[in-house]
């Protein structure tokens, strides 16, 4: 029993020592194990994104569905779970179109970089010790970089297409990721800082206690700048339907779409396994195997993406502008210096490991609250000031309707 | 030739190649994009000296802000990215001649100059000691402050003129 339970903890490490043993067995030199077992780790994590898509196609109608109380897809197979194989179908047999006038090369690249720019930053994931696809020094920093390539993709996918809806949403996408990566990059420079580290395996191994509960403030700003560099819901309007049809994707079909739409899902699934990584300790966990935690830890993200579109309407864009320029990135320097401060004090009063916590917990949060209550109290009197003029007509019209 | 010069000699034609792209293609949005090419290939020549915080950082802010930035500086310039033009002009010629000359110059100084040589390997953690010496008053954080205080200046300059006149 304890045995069964042991390979099942340490399947990952040990599935990686009997494919390396296998090789050795087989006379292969260093060079070729390191070679061979990369292009496996590659295969391996390069359909986990793909399948990771197909099943969160699915979850994500279900989820919807659940919200909106309605069933979502039902019809292939049982509760539906076929629908991602009917619609990978569907998306393969369409039509391959390209618009007149389309800059040939643009267009054909732009789905490519899009998707291999999602994919690129899972290498950096960790499934377990030992079970990641490579352990770079600067691990977080790759990621954020890597995945700062998938903008160039839009702005092809957007000037390719020669369209004027793609090209204005291809400029709304890319204003927006390249104004929320500011505070995305902030937060996560706000951990490196606490862990000492840019590896991913470094930082999940510095979580004694998940950063959750030690940098609250900036898990909440790397979530809302992760939702929308994402470009879900409430930041969903560079492919706003009503006002662009559907963005700087509008002119792709058959499976061209599908890898952009691909981009997009797994986009989402990394910055849900960063999220996991960075703040809620990654792999570790009590009882269950390592790579069990990652999964369930990255379906934590994934589900309040679900849950965030399922609840809140569009912003507008000034809006979306105001609250990362004035007021997540100012915040998130504060919150960098204050931090910087706050664990240095601690340290070099030599406040142990819980303690320390506990310490860096109270001032995030009393931050926190701080950050919110000042626009909340400034909100607030802007809405008096515009409500105090209403005059007598006004308010017997408003009378007469809730009357009627 | 071993593995590492053959890898340098792709990057390194990757890399001018590209540059040469960017100077001759006839479409200003081509020319953003063989930019970035080249931009890619210098960040793999970081990767191929073992420098791989510089490669992240060239990947993040070249290609994720830089050039992002030309193109919608292209893309909103009027008439910019509707007609492509002849890239050359009637100075081209002189512009070449001009070049050559600066080649002639420079190359002498770059292949006489007594450049730092070290058989030991690459220090185990760089980003900790760029860190360092980033803040040692000793070594780089003068000409870090004053790069920074340049970058705030500019960015109050462009606030300036962007912002609405009252």
């Amino acid at each position: 029993m304890a045995q069964i339970y042991d390979f099942i903890y340490n399947l990952l490490p040990y599935l990686g020592a009997w494919l390396r043993g296998l090789l050795q067995g087989w006379g292969f030199p260093e060079w070729a194990i390191v070679f061979t077992m990369g292009l496996i780790k590659a295969f391996l994590l390069a359909n986990f994104g793909l399948i990771g898509f197909a099943i969160l196609t699915y979850v994500e109608r279900k989820i919807v569905a659940r919200f909106q109380d309605r069933l979502g897809p039902n019809v292939a197979g049982p509760y539906g779970i076929l629908q991602p194989v009917a619609d990978g179908i569907k998306l393969l047999t369409k039509e391959d179109t390209m618009p007149a006038g389309a800059d040939r090369w643009v267009y054909n690249l732009a789905p490519l970089i899009i998707a291999t720019c999602a994919l690129a930053p899972l290498v950096v994931i960790p499934f377990g010790p030992g079970a990641i696809g490579a352990d770079l020094n600067i691990g977080v920093l790759y990621a954020l970089a890597v995945g700062a390539g998938a903008l160039v993709g839009v702005l092809m996918a957007g000037w390719g297409s020669n369209n004027k809806y793609a090209l204005l949403g291809a400029f709304r996408a890319v204003a927006q990721l390249i104004s929320y990566e500011i505070p995305s990059v902030l937060s996560v420079v706000v951990v490196v800082m606490v862990a000492g580290t840019m590896s991913t395996v470094g930082i999940v191994l510095a979580q004694d206690v998940p950063y959750l509960f030690v940098l609250p403030l900036a898990a909440l700003v790397f979530l809302m700048s992760g939702v929308a560099e994402v470009g879900r819901t409430p930041f969903d309007l560079l492919e706003a339907e009503s006002e662009i049809v559907a963005g700087f994707h509008i002119e792709y079909s058959g499976m061209k779409f599908a890898l952009v739409f691909l981009g997009e899902f797994v986009h989402a699934l990394v910055v849900s396994a960063l999220f996991a990584v960075l703040f809620l300790g990654g792999w570790r966990g009590p009882w269950l195997p390592p790579y069990l935690w990652t999964l369930i830890k990255m379906s934590i993200g994934i589900f309040l993406f679900f849950w965030l579109r399922a609840t809140l309407p569009r912003i507008r864009i000034d809006q979306m502008l105001n609250l990362n320029w004035k007021f997540l990135t100012p915040l998130m320097i504060l919150n960098l210096i204050g931090v910087a401060l706050v664990d240095k004090g601690l340290r070099a009063a030599g406040v142990t490991s819980g303690l320390w916590a506990a310490g860096m917990f109270v001032f995030n949060m009393a931050m926190l609250i701080g950050a919110l209550a000042i626009p909340g109290y400034l909100g607030h009197r802007a809405r008096m000031a515009a409500m105090a003029p209403a005059s007598e007509e006004e308010l017997e019209a408003l009378e007469a309707a809730a009357a009627h | 030739m071993t593995l590492i010069q053959a890898v340098f000699a792709l990057l390194a034609i990757l890399t001018l190649g590209a540059g040469l792209l960017t100077v001759l293609s006839r479409h200003l949005f081509h020319a953003v994009l063989y930019l970035i090419l080249s931009l890619l290939g210098v960040a793999g020549l970081f990767v191929l000296l073992e420098a791989e915080f510089l490669a992240g950082v060239q990947v993040l802010i070249y290609i994720g802000a830089i050039s992002i930035l030309i193109i919608f500086a292209v893309m909103l310039t009027r008439g910019m990215a509707r007609n492509p033009g002849p890239p050359l002009n009637n100075q081209s010629l002189a512009a070449a001649v001009i070049a050559g000359l600066f080649f002639v110059l420079l190359a002498p100084v770059i292949a006489g100059f007594p450049w730092p040589q070290t058989t030991q390997g690459v220090p185990a953690d760089t980003i900790e000691a760029l860190g360092r010496s980033l803040v040692d008053p000793n070594q780089f954080a003068l000409p870090f402050e004053l790069a920074s205080v340049m970058i705030l200046a500019a960015l109050i300059g462009a606030i300036f003129i962007a912002r609405e006149k009252r």
